[in-house]
């Protein structure tokens, strides 16, 4: 017995340093460079940065460190409406993706055992194509000559184009397709193992179907839709791709500000600050919900 | 018609009620009336209708032929939130989210009553059952007894005209049900009102119910008072679902049953006019009761219960020893069917 338990620490001994090893090296270490990278200031060259430590005379490296880039973020209304308008858009689309995906999940929970899989099947199917080439999908069927359009068009529900590529409404759209099944899949689990008994006992205490929906299900599916909110929310807020190829000139997403400060204006610095931030954002939601779902636990 | 009872007007009338599922039927053609103020069992077997009889009364499933009226108003297609019923579940369905306190609340917020009402209720709905220590307990911090507890406060609270309970003690440990048993026969003396309460438990059901429906694949099998059940049983199924049968086969189908402590043992042929002549096969000593298996000469076996003091009487017996078998013809009953 204490030898297979001796074993078993062993193993699992090499299975977290693994994990550690990789996250200190693949997340820690990167992280640790675009920290750097944030703290010092751009120019020609290469790398085009100056370097955070320069040795010199004394005994220690002097330090070059400086927070310019963020007092720049901080001042420049450019990269606050930035913030602003990705945390709304993430926001909103992460909120019309839980009503989308809500009822799918409820309905999944409540269908046959025998037909649950292959539900969950259609709701992942999309993932085995490439995300680029099903947002590329979206542009074709949004813009003026597209499918959409020539069907209102055809249908004479409207005589002119409507301008749906290139907008708000697209990426929205984009996100919500997406992200789908990442909000249904956490709201399925927790439905698919709630006791429908419970909503048995609501009624037969006086309440009616919506009733017992607001005051049994829906708090406590809350993990569920937490853990999906989560999923959904905090990639849209980075997102690039989707507002670059269906957002407009108008749409300002940090994803896309941050691609244009590195790859058009080679700013890395500010680039590397506009990440510190958005990954301070990210971890700030995510402790936040990840206390709310904490608390939803503890109530279950 | 099978009206325990009689006289005044049912409380629930079940009228050639109807239920399948799919091609399954569950009830088939159930009428039952019950009595304002009984205790009442369905007992059967798993599969017989019992549960399904239940969750129409609340309102779960919808008949497909019959009515079920409650207190003389047809409720037959009511939702169950609309009925003046309420039912503790098997698994109690204690809301996990939710206190004890909220738990009792909960159809109390339903109807809408003010605030200090459902404070003040909730309070003397908790005080009845000994809970009023844990009100801000969660469910999953009670012990099985306390969950149980809390499930009959919160379905009592609304004041129903009926009580449903489906299998209300299944859950508890054996010696936490049989005094669950007394104080739920003790606790509708005390609020009045009708129980009818699901059980699969044959001795649960004599213990506690005033009248018992015994079911069989849907229908129902007979009807009446413990006594009634016990000592006049209609049918073999009857005879053999409430305790131990012995059963004689007479001519033109009639059987005849005689209860293993309505037989007497003796050695010398007695003065009776049902007599058999037995061997002993085995006895079983139970403290209170000695259960002695006879052999016929047709090699049916038929089983006695002696007091201790019979037996002392009787002296030791050997097995293999032969004696009379004897009963009194009011002991025995012609089964029917």
């Amino acid at each position: 017995m204490s030898i297979v338990a001796g074993e078993g620490r062993g193993m699992r001994r090499i299975v977290l340093g693994g994990t550690a090893a990789w996250l200190a090296l693949f997340t820690l270490a990167p992280f640790l460079i675009v920290l750097a990278i944030s703290l010092v200031e751009a120019r020609f060259g290469v790398p085009p940065y100056t370097p955070l430590f320069e040795w010199g005379e004394g005994l220690w490296p002097a330090f070059n460190g400086t927070i310019a880039n963020y007092l720049t973020l901080a001042s420049d209304p450019l990269y606050l409406e930035a913030f602003a308008s990705s945390l709304r858009i993430a926001a909103t689309a992460a909120l019309i993706t839980l009503i989308v995906a809500y009822p799918m999940a409820y309905a999944i929970a409540r269908a046959r055992p025998s037909a649950r899989s292959g539900l969950l099947m259609l709701i992942i199917l999309p993932f085995w194509t490439s995300f680029l080439i099903r947002v590329y999908a979206w542009m074709e069927l949004l813009n003026a000559n597209g499918l959409i359009n020539v069907l209102l068009i055809k249908l004479g529900v409207i005589t002119q184009p409507l301008a749906l590529l290139n907008t708000e409404f697209a990426v929205h759209l984009g996100i919500v397709y997406s992200y789908l099944p990442f909000m249904v899949l956490p709201i399925y689990a927790v439905l698919e193992r709630m006791d429908w008994t419970l909503l048995e006992a609501a009624e037969d205490l006086g309440a009616g179907p919506f009733r017992a929906f607001w005051r049994v299900t829906l708090p406590l599916s809350l993990p569920g839709i937490v853990a999906g909110w989560l999923l959904v929310f905090i990639p849209a807020l980075g997102e690039f791709i989707i507002p670059d190829l269906l957002g407009g000139p108008g749409t300002l997403m940090l994803g896309r500000v941050l691609w244009t400060e590195f790859f058009s204006n080679h700013d890395w610095p500010l680039a590397s600050a506009l990440a510190v931030s958005l990954l301070t954002i990210v971890l700030m939601a995510a402790a936040f919900l990840y206390r709310l779902l904490q608390r939803g636990e503890a109530a279950s | 018609m099978d009206t325990p009872g009689g006289g005044a007007p049912p409380v629930i009338r079940i009228e050639s009620v109807s239920k399948n599922f799919g091609a399954v039927p569950a009830v088939a053609g159930v009428s039952l009336d019950i009595t304002r103020g009984d205790f009442f069992c369905l007992v059967g077997a798993s599969g017989s209708g019992k549960t399904t009889l239940l969750r129409l009364i609340a309102g779960f499933e919808r008949p497909e032929r019959g009515r079920i009226l409650i207190d003389g108003e047809d409720m037959t297609n009511r939702p169950p939130y609309a009925r003046p019923v309420n039912m503790m579940f098997q698994s109690y369905a204690l809301f996990p989210h939710l206190s004890v306190a909220d738990n009792v609340g909960f159809g109390l917020v339903e109807e809408r009553r003010p605030r200090a009402e459902i404070r003040d209720r909730v309070a003397a709905a908790l005080e009845l059952f000994d809970m009023a220590g844990l009100s801000a307990r969660k469910p999953h911090q009670l012990s099985g007894g306390q969950r149980q507890r809390v499930a009959l406060a919160r379905a009592l609270v609304k004041k129903p005209k009926i009580l449903l309970l489906d299998e209300p003690l299944a859950a508890l440990d054996k010696k936490l049900r049989e005094k669950a048993q007394l104080e739920l026969v003790a606790l509708r003396e005390r609020v009045g009102i009708t129980f009818v309460m699901v059980t699969h438990d044959q001795e649960e059901a004599m213990s506690m119910a005033s009248h018992i429906a015994l079911m069989r694949d849907g229908a129902l099998c007979q009807v009446g008072t413990p006594r009634q059940l016990y000592d006049e049983p209609q049918s073999r199924f009857a005879a053999d679902f409430f305790g131990v049968a012995n059963l004689f086969d007479e001519a033109e189908g009639r059987t005849v049953m005689v209860r293993p402590e309505q037989i007497a043992v003796s050695r010398e042929r007695p003065q009776r006019a049902n007599v058999l002549a037995a061997a002993l096969t085995n006895t079983v000593f139970l403290g209170n009761a000695y259960v002695c298996h006879f052999a016929l000469d047709g090699g049916k076996v038929v089983q006695a219960r002696l007091s201790p003091a019979d037996m002392a009487a009787l002296g030791a017996l050997a097995t293999g020893e032969r004696v009379h078998l004897s009963w009194e013809p009011a002991a025995a009953r012609v089964l029917t069917s």
